[in-house]
């Protein structure tokens, strides 16, 4: 904890720190340009103003990152830039560009600047958190990703489900936070450092104590919020089907991809010594409540006619699915886990680009306003269908690729000998069961006739966002080595 | 060169994706160029390949990370299977030119989804690597269901979703199969022949074989899990049941005998007890092979619509198949895989003589209905084609479905005397429901007079067009002409029998 506070050389800081700083700094700058200059200006002016600074502000930091993959970690390591790391920033920055590119034409709010201000601070909390060791930096960053998200998730202020919907987000998400508190004053405790490393250095020489299985069961209470597993998923379906689209996908992708990172840094952490790899607590609980998430994601999704509430349920079983990589815990299905979230993220923000174009016509998400659409808009079409096809997993699409490298880390891991091949049998049995609600929602766009039959209308930024999304789905799945110099396979 | 029927038919899905909604009659001419293509690549291939051993196509390293290669290869089994996916693309095209006629028939969709399946079949025949069979295979999942659900007839919502349910679960079987391998053998490869060489222990190939054979079987319409396959069939649009019997069920049997039985050869293995008469996988699916051959023909008997019979008639037919398979004797796989071309064909023409030439122009597959229309009369060709492709496909010599039942009857009477005699029995069963099914929809001798003593005036049908009387030759013709000379056929799969591991000719000995 000392090493925080003293010996930190601020040039090393400055350096890691540069692509958070970038967001910072244009954050404030969209308020004042929003607020000050902007001010008699037109609504869509506005939010395209600040649409465009988020985009610039994102790219900034991505071409900060792919100059300066790797960087001197600071604090004994309290933050690490790593080839890896930056790849999931990069990732996340990525999405956060996206959401803006796709938020162009959103009428939820008059405040298009504040908007587009908390959203970068929401990223910059994701950048921090990715790269964090250390754990209060974890649970600050963590603090500043949520506390951005359920501002965002309350945005449509005339909007009964979006106060409905951060409600939830905030009353869980703030139970969490401090169950997950109360847990590292324990590991804290237990140790006597919050460096990962150093708790890992230290677990390896102690023998599990029930103290420990408590903190470690409250962290898995706080991050299994997070990534909206069994049991701590209950807000996912309210929060994803009240938020306004934007926001949902935001929740859904890049707040998803940070929370997966920390359980990679965790699981490492925790985890790097022998004596933790067989049957450890640790493990038991992520198994336990990846197969609670995969069943009760898939059975849950069954029965939904809102779309939303679909993906918020399938985003559950996915995180179920992701679980599995991160109990495995070798590397490789560390990095598994990784290219799952970043391109299960990515595809999930093209779902609910296309959700909320469909919504803002037919003024509902319900699975029947998705009647037709292949003859009201063939290209959104087309986009939905391979977005949902790669959710599903079905090849050439990235989602199978994601799917069978994340299997096969798994059962390649020494650690999951004995349930690593229950787990992925069931994983993949469930993944058919998915098919079934996936195509409920593809029957609607290609099978029911319309009740409408007039073109769907889509401005042109939002129809490029989606095809760019659409093809780098195929492109990935077609090539899955395409993102191996950043994020290692096999 | 072989690749390039994969590449064709892709390319030709996505030109027809992106084509301009008004274009419907050039789509389907297109479709048919596209198609033809394919056949004649194929045919060239197997001409020129003759009974040579496993050619290689094609082969790039894909994701070098897991060793996973894009690699191509035909043998005999495979290059005539391939044929038989361009005859039945084509066959299937001609009997579906009366798509685009109307407005709002979505023909380039059609089409589209129709090039995409035949693509990926085309590419699970003709794949060595597992990973990029696995690819091909689930591709041709997704087309299924959207030629059912939207161009289909009956209950098609349901039959589609049934069946892309069933294909799906089957094929997260094979994954779990193919995973595991993976897993175990370690060595970062996924060649089908690489993995092969490697010794899972039999312990693994125990439970690993029955996981993917049946994971196989079930798109090859084995019973229990068969059901999908007439409500699938009747459901689709003509060309799509004739794609579902002709080549997909083709799929399930070639992933049984190509990826289940050659990697895990020591699943057919006796198990070293016996319980209720089973001692080994090989025996419990010879079982419900056998049980698929009698039970599809004695439901076949019973049903009143015409597609129906048709699609239980393919289950049967494709218990030979697997029949055939579990034999593990030359005569008995030769068989197998000629039953899967004379099937695939034949499958094809009483389909298409059914859900094309018939319904199309009375709008009833009702037997009962059919019954008084004279059909015999009122469509002599349609009467005759059906009484030519019924007696093909119940085994008249001469014919393909003869050459290809008799081998398989003989291997297994080599090896399972008594599911031979019941296959046998099968067989009968099924000259009996092609004769019950025949006469009632064209020869009934219902009277033909109505209540006041006149004469019924006998329907008149918009003629038999060119696209159909194409086909028809097309089909009822490759189907003669392997029967009148199975060796066109029978000189590349034989080698290809033999050159099979032979961990699998002697499996299933001790």
């Amino acid at each position: 904890m000392n090493a925080l506070a003293n010996g930190m050389s601020y040039s090393d800081l400055f350096f890691i720190t540069l692509p958070e700083t970038i967001l910072e700094v244009i954050s404030l700058l969209v308020l004042i340009v929003d607020l000050g200059l902007l001010r008699k200006s037109s609504q869509a002016t506005r939010t395209t103003a600040a649409c465009v600074l988020g985009v610039s502000g994102s790219v900034a930091a991505i071409a900060w990152l792919l100059a300066h993959p790797q960087a001197p970690s600071i604090a004994d390591g309290a933050l690490v830039a790593t080839p890896l790391v930056a790849a999931a920033q990069i990732g996340i920055l990525i999405l956060t560009a996206l959401v803006f590119f796709l938020s162009t034409n959103a009428k939820f709010s008059r405040n298009p600047g504040e908007f587009a201000a908390i959203v970068l601070l929401g990223t910059t909390g994701m950048l921090l958190v990715t790269a964090a060791r250390d754990l209060l930096v974890i649970f600050v960053a963590l603090e500043l990703l949520s506390l951005s998200l359920y501002v965002l998730a309350a945005f449509a202020k005339s909007s009964a489900q979006s106060a409905d919907a951060a409600l939830k987000y905030y009353l869980f998400g703030g139970m969490s936070a401090a169950l997950m508190l109360f847990g590292f004053s324990y590991l804290y405790g237990l140790t006597g450092t919050t460096n990962l490393n150093g708790i890992a250095a230290s677990l390896a020489t102690e023998a599990v104590t029930p103290l420990l299985v408590v903190a470690l069961v409250l962290v898995a209470a706080g991050l299994g919020f997070k990534v909206a597993a069994v049991p701590f998923h209950l807000w996912a379906p309210d929060t994803y089907h009240g938020a306004p689209a934007p926001v949902a996908a935001l929740i859904a992708s890049g707040s998803k991809v940070a929370s997966f990172a920390v359980l990679i840094a965790l699981t490492g952490g925790f985890i790097a010594s022998p004596a933790y790899l067989q049957g450890s607590t640790w493990i038991l609980l992520l198994v336990w409540m990846s197969a609670g998430s995969i069943v009760l994601g898939n059975l849950g999704a069954l029965v939904q006619t809102s779309v939303r509430r679909l993906l918020a349920y399938s985003a559950i079983a996915h995180a179920g699915y992701m679980l599995l990589g991160i109990a495995a815990h070798t590397e490789q299905s560390g990095a598994a886990v990784l290219y799952y979230a970043l391109t299960y993220a990515l595809t999930t923000v093209g779902a609910f680009g296309v959700i909320a174009i469909v919504e803002r016509s037919a003024g509902s998400d319900r699975l029947d306003s998705f009647a037709g659409l292949s003859r009201r808009n063939p290209l959104l079409a087309g986009a939905m269908l391979i977005f949902l096809l790669s959710l599903a997993g079905i090849p050439p699409l990235v989602g199978f690729w994601a799917k069978f490298n994340l299997f096969a880390a798994v059962l390649r891991s020494p650690s999951a000998s004995h349930w690593g091949l229950g787990l992925v049998a069931m994983a993949l049995g469930a993944s058919a069961v998915s098919l079934y609600y996936y195509l409920q929602v593809l029957k609607r766009v290609y099978v029911v006739k319309p009740i409408e039959t007039e073109p769907l209308p889509v401005s042109s930024i939002e129809l490029a966002t989606l095809l760019a999304i659409a093809l780098a789905v195929v492109l990935l799945g077609i090539f899955p080595s395409l993102l191996s110099a950043w994020i290692p396979l096999g | 060169m072989l690749a390039y029927t994969i590449y064709l038919s892709f390319a030709g899905a996505l030109v027809l994706a992106v084509l301009p909604r008004g274009w419907a009659r050039s789509a389907r001419v297109f479709a048919l160029l596209v198609a033809l293509c394919g056949l004649a690549v194929a045919l060239a291939a197997c001409v020129s390949a003759g009974a040579q051993g496993s050619v290689a196509v094609a082969d790039v390293a894909w994701i070098p990370a897991m060793g996973i290669h894009y690699s191509l290869a035909a043998d005999g089994i495979s290059r005539v299977l391939v044929l038989l996916t361009g005859l039945a693309a084509v066959a299937g095209i001609l009997f579906s030119w009366n798509i685009g006629e109307k407005q709002g028939d979505r023909a380039n969709e059609f089409f589209a989804f129709f090039l995409a399946l035949i693509g990926g079949v085309y590419g699970v025949f003709l794949s060595v690597d597992l990973f990029l069979l696995f690819v091909f295979y689930e591709i041709a999942i997704v087309p299924k269901y959207f030629l059912i659900a939207i161009w289909g007839s009956t209950r098609r919502e349901y039959g589609a979703m049934k069946l892309a349910l069933y294909s799906f679960a089957g094929s997260a079987m094979v994954l779990i199969g193919l995973l595991a391998a993976y897993a175990t053998a370690g060595s970062h490869t996924m060649n089908l022949h690489e993995l092969a060489q490697y010794p899972f222990p039999v312990s693994f190939q125990m439970w690993a074989f029955p996981l993917v054979f049946t994971g196989f079987a079930i798109l090859a319409g084995m019973w229990p899990f068969h059901t999908w396959a007439p409500t699938g069939h009747v459901a689709a649009p003509t060309a799509a049941s004739m794609l579902l019997a002709g080549v997909v069920m083709k799929l399930g049997a070639y992933g049984c005998l190509r990826v289940a039985m050659t990697l895990f050869p020591h699943g057919l293995d006796p198990w070293g007890f016996s319980f209720l008469g089973m001692d080994s996988w090989r025996t419990v699916f010879a079982l419900f092979a056998v049980i698929g051959i009698i039970y599809g023909a004695a439901v076949a008997l019973v049903q009143n619509d015409f597609k129906f019979v048709i699609g239980y008639s393919s289950v049967s037919h494709m218990g030979l198949v697997l029949l055939g398979l579990l034999t593990l004797t030359q005569i008995g796989l030769d068989g197998a895989v000629l039953q899967m071309f004379s099937h695939g064909i034949l499958a094809g023409l009483l389909f298409a003589t059914v859900g094309r030439i018939v319904y199309e122009r009375t709008h009833t597959r009702d037997l009962g209905l059919l019954s008084k229309l004279q059909l015999g009369k009122a469509m002599p060709f349609a009467a005759w084609l059906f009484v030519i492709a019924g007696m093909a496909s119940m085994g008249l010599p001469g014919f393909s479905g003869f050459v290809a039942e008799v081998q398989v009857l003989v291997g297994a009477w080599q090896a399972f005397p008594w599911f031979a005699i019941v296959a046998g029995i099968g067989i009968v069963v099924g000259v009996a429901y092609t004769w019950h099914a025949m006469q009632r929809a064209f020869f009934s001798d219902l009277p033909t007079i109505d209540a006041n003593g006149a004469a019924v005036p006998i329907p008149e049908y918009e003629p038999v067009t060119l696209a159909e009387k194409t086909g028809v030759v097309l089909l009822a013709g490759t189907s003669l002409l392997i029967g009148l000379y199975p060796r066109l056929l029978l000189d590349a799969i034989a080698p290809a029998v033999q050159a099979l591991p032979h961990a699998l000719l002697t499996g299933g000995r001790p």
